[in-house]
């Protein structure tokens, strides 16, 4: 059966609280980031994401101590991004003991930087995050700064820059779907899965176990991620900390991949 | 006590960090003297199969990991460890340490499909062959691998677990008391801790 990886996506703020926003905006406290990777941990998860929401807009590098106390914590494959602006960063991040660095802001104004650590740690272990929204008069751009800087590029131009750099992964995340629970934007992922030949991560807007098939089968995509989904009980609800049991994974998205 | 072979080739906290939330005490040393002497030895790492050997040579400890070997140690590779105990990789020019009969080859990409890709990245379900020292049983294994290259045994019995990546492969090897793993106990959730607990139980 072929395995797919279904990703929880982790934000933490700049005083390493656990947060989830809504359009990259309103925030709401989740609780302690250490707290929700123990529970992952028991919960079977293939691979977590943890984001540093403010590192870039805050301009300061990665939290590196308050890394390391999560990923401590972490016996699977993690992720991290925010304010990773050079080789050294990445280094001590896969040091401290992560898999996998993302870039986002500094990836697309420095592509450089990109090819510079897949030079030295693989293509496997550099990620690019691309969040996106609509604009005004139509289309789309892909955005840095936390959603507040626009970079006029569109999602597919910008993944294929970045692929093309040596990004080994192409994260496509919907900011007017964050923390909405609207099910992924398919066509966005579609259009890029098709335009990159590096895996494609769907996310924002996973509300449902369902939303994850359609992305992967449909719309082409490598792996989904969520968030909202994995903390909160319910739309508009408190929070709880979860993830699909491994048989409603097999029977309602591995099994149904072929 | 494990003894953790430290040769600068990948980082090994997450290891210790494994052990130590098992109540395994481990030690990480690139000592050649204290690997000689190891009652349990894991030899970690990422990178290129050249890069290892070499640091091996260099910080001399190839010599007294042979000799804990010949002592009958149980000895552990995981990924690039593992793969530097056969003879030798398509991945570089140098021997191996050579004590599983076994060559360590690049995926065949002609035989996958588009849609996987080299490096292997991922959790895959393992089976372990039965009735081997380091066997596992855990009910549906599966576990966390990132490797391009994998290793092709000369004996199938020396074979310990098989996984599968467009083909089957090799995922685990043993002879007598060397083993290893292609995949990471350490980033494999409760699967890979039922690993590492059997390995420091032997």
């Amino acid at each position: 059966m072929r395995r797919v990886r279904v990703i929880p996506v982790l934000t933490i703020d700049r005083d390493r609280r656990l947060v989830k926003t809504v359009g990259f905006g309103k925030r709401t406290y989740i609780g302690d980031p250490i707290n929700a990777v123990r529970i992952f941990n028991t919960k079977m998860v293939d691979e977590l994401l943890l984001l540093d929401i403010d590192a870039t807009t805050d301009g300061r590098g990665p939290n590196f101590a308050a890394i390391g106390d999560i990923v401590e914590e972490a016996f699977l494959p993690m992720g991290y991004g925010g304010g990773i602006r050079s080789v050294e960063d990445a280094a001590k991040l896969f040091q401290i003991g992560l898999e996998k660095v993302v870039l986002s802001s500094e990836a697309l104004a420095r592509p450089a930087l990109v090819s510079a650590i897949a030079e030295r740690f693989g293509t496997q272990a550099v990620a690019v995050s691309l969040p996106y929204a609509k604009k005004l008069l139509g289309g789309q751009q892909v955005l840095t700064h936390g959603g507040k800087v626009r970079t006029g590029q569109s999602p597919v131009e910008a993944a294929k820059a970045m692929a093309a750099a040596g990004a080994g992964e192409i994260i496509i995340y919907s900011i007017d779907r964050d923390g909405k629970w609207t099910g992924f934007d398919l066509p966005t992922v579609t259009a890029v899965a098709e335009a990159v030949d590096v895996p494609v991560v769907a996310c924002g807007g996973a509300a449902a176990l369902g939303d994850f098939l359609p992305a992967i089968r449909d719309a082409g995509a490598s792996a989904v991620a969520a968030s909202s989904l994995f903390v909160y009980r319910a739309p508009n609800q408190g929070v709880l900390i979860s993830y699909p049991d491994e048989g409603d994974l097999r029977e309602q998205l591995f099994a149904r991949l072929d | 006590m494990i003894t953790i072979v430290d040769y600068d080739a990948g980082n090994p906290r997450s290891i210790i960090n494994m052990l130590a939330y098992l109540g395994v005490s481990a030690e990480l040393t690139g000592d050649p003297d204290t690997v000689a002497k190891a009652g349990h030895l894991i030899l970690p790492g990422v990178g290129k199969f050249d890069w290892g050997m070499r640091r091996l040579h260099d910080k001399g400890l190839a010599g007294p990991l042979d000799e804990a070997v010949k002592r009958g140690v149980p000895i552990l590779g995981i990924c690039l460890g593992a793969q530097l105990l056969t003879r030798g990789s398509e991945e570089g020019e140098l021997p191996g340490l050579g004590w599983i009969p076994a060559r360590t080859v690049a995926f065949d990409r002609s035989q996958l499909d588009a849609r996987l890709k080299v490096p292997h990245i991922g959790w895959a379900d393992t089976e372990w062959a039965a009735g081997r020292r380091m066997t596992v049983s855990t009910s549906n294994p599966r576990y966390y691998y990132v490797h391009g290259f994998h290793i092709v045994c000369d004996d199938p019995t020396t074979e310990l677990c098989r996984a599968e990546h467009g083909y089957g492969f090799t995922a685990g090897v043993e002879q007598d008391n060397v083993f290893g793993v292609q995949f990471h106990p350490e980033k494999s959730l409760s699967f890979g801790m039922a690993v590492l607990r059997h390995f420091a139980g032997l």
